[in-house]
C-alpha cells in the first residue's frame, strides 16, 4: 500500500469503448485513480496497436502497478507483447485481468481508489466473472 | 476460558435514494468501508446471508432497491466508526 495508487488501462478495439469505459471509472470512482486508455489502429479502423498501448501503460505506471482490461483477442495480444516491451524490472507490475472491460474497469478502479494492492485490484476486476 | 472480544457495532437502514445499492452508491459504500480496518458486512432486509461491504462486486450483486433494509454489521477496533460513517453516507444519499 505504500507504493501509491493502481492504475487502471484499457484497451479496446474502438476507441470509443475505451475512451467510455475511462469515462465510466473517471466519474464513479473519481480522479484519485489514473486511468488511461486506446483503442484503435494506427489508420483509426477497428483495432489495437501494441505502441499505443505501450505509450498508455509508460503515461499511467506507477511502482504500485498498472491493471490492463483488455477486449477480444488482439487487444490481449498486443497487450501482452506491450508488456513485453517495458524494461524487464516493470513487467510483473503491469497486469492483465481476465475480466469484461467495462465492469472489471470500474470495479478494479473502486478498489484501486481504497489504495489497495494490485493482487487486490486484479482480484476485484476479475471476481466479476466469479 | 475467556474470548478476546472484538469491538462490534451494527444498524439497519433503509435505502432512500432514488437508485438503491446501484453502481455508483455501491462505489460509494465500498470506498467509505475501506477505510476502516473492522470487518464490515451487510445483508439484505431479513436475508440471513452476509456479504463483504469491502467488495464492490458483492455489494452490487445485492441489487437493494430503493426502499430497501439493509443491515450492516462490523467487528474490529474502528467498528464503531464505520458503522457511523456508513450510515451517515446513506442517510447523505451516498452523495459524495
Amino acid at each position: 500500500m505504500s507504493d501509491g495508487t493502481v492504475a487502471i488501462g484499457i484497451v479496446s478495439h474502438s476507441p470509443d469503448v475505451a475512451r467510455g469505459a475511462a469515462e465510466m471509472v473517471r466519474q464513479m470512482v473519481g480522479t484519485s485513480v489514473d486511468v488511461g486508455w486506446t483503442g484503435g489502429n494506427a489508420d483509426g479502423g477497428l483495432g489495437t496497436d501494441a505502441a499505443q498501448i505501450l505509450s498508455v501503460i509508460e503515461q499511467i505506471w506507477t511502482p504500485a502497478g498498472v491493471v490492463m482490461l483488455v477486449d477480444l483477442g488482439g487487444a490481449e495480444m498486443n497487450t501482452e507483447a506491450a508488456i513485453e516491451m517495458l524494461p524487464a524490472d516493470r513487467q510483473a507490475t503491469v497486469r492483465i485481468a481476465n475480466a469484461p472491460i467495462v465492469e472489471g474497469a470500474v470495479t478494479s478502479g473502486t478498489m484501486a481508489s481504497t489504495g489497495a494492492d494490485l493482487e487486490a485490484v486484479v482480484a476485484a476486476a476479475e471476481e466479476f466473472g466469479g | 476460558m475467556s474470548e478476546t472480544q472484538q469491538p462490534r457495532a451494527e444498524a439497519t437502514v433503509t435505502l432512500t435514494n432514488d437508485v438503491g445499492l446501484h453502481a455508483r452508491p455501491a462505489v460509494r459504500l465500498t470506498q467509505t468501508a475501506a477505510k476502516f480496518s473492522s470487518r464490515i458486512e451487510l445483508a439484505l432486509g431479513n436475508q440471513s446471508e452476509w456479504h463483504d461491504a469491502k467488495s464492490v462486486v458483492k455489494v452490487m450483486r445485492l441489487k437493494a432497491k430503493q426502499g430497501s433494509e439493509v443491515r450492516f454489521r462490523a467487528e474490529g477496533d474502528d467498528a464503531d466508526a464505520a458503522i457511523r460513517s456508513i450510515v451517515d453516507l446513506v442517510e447523505r444519499h451516498f452523495d459524495g
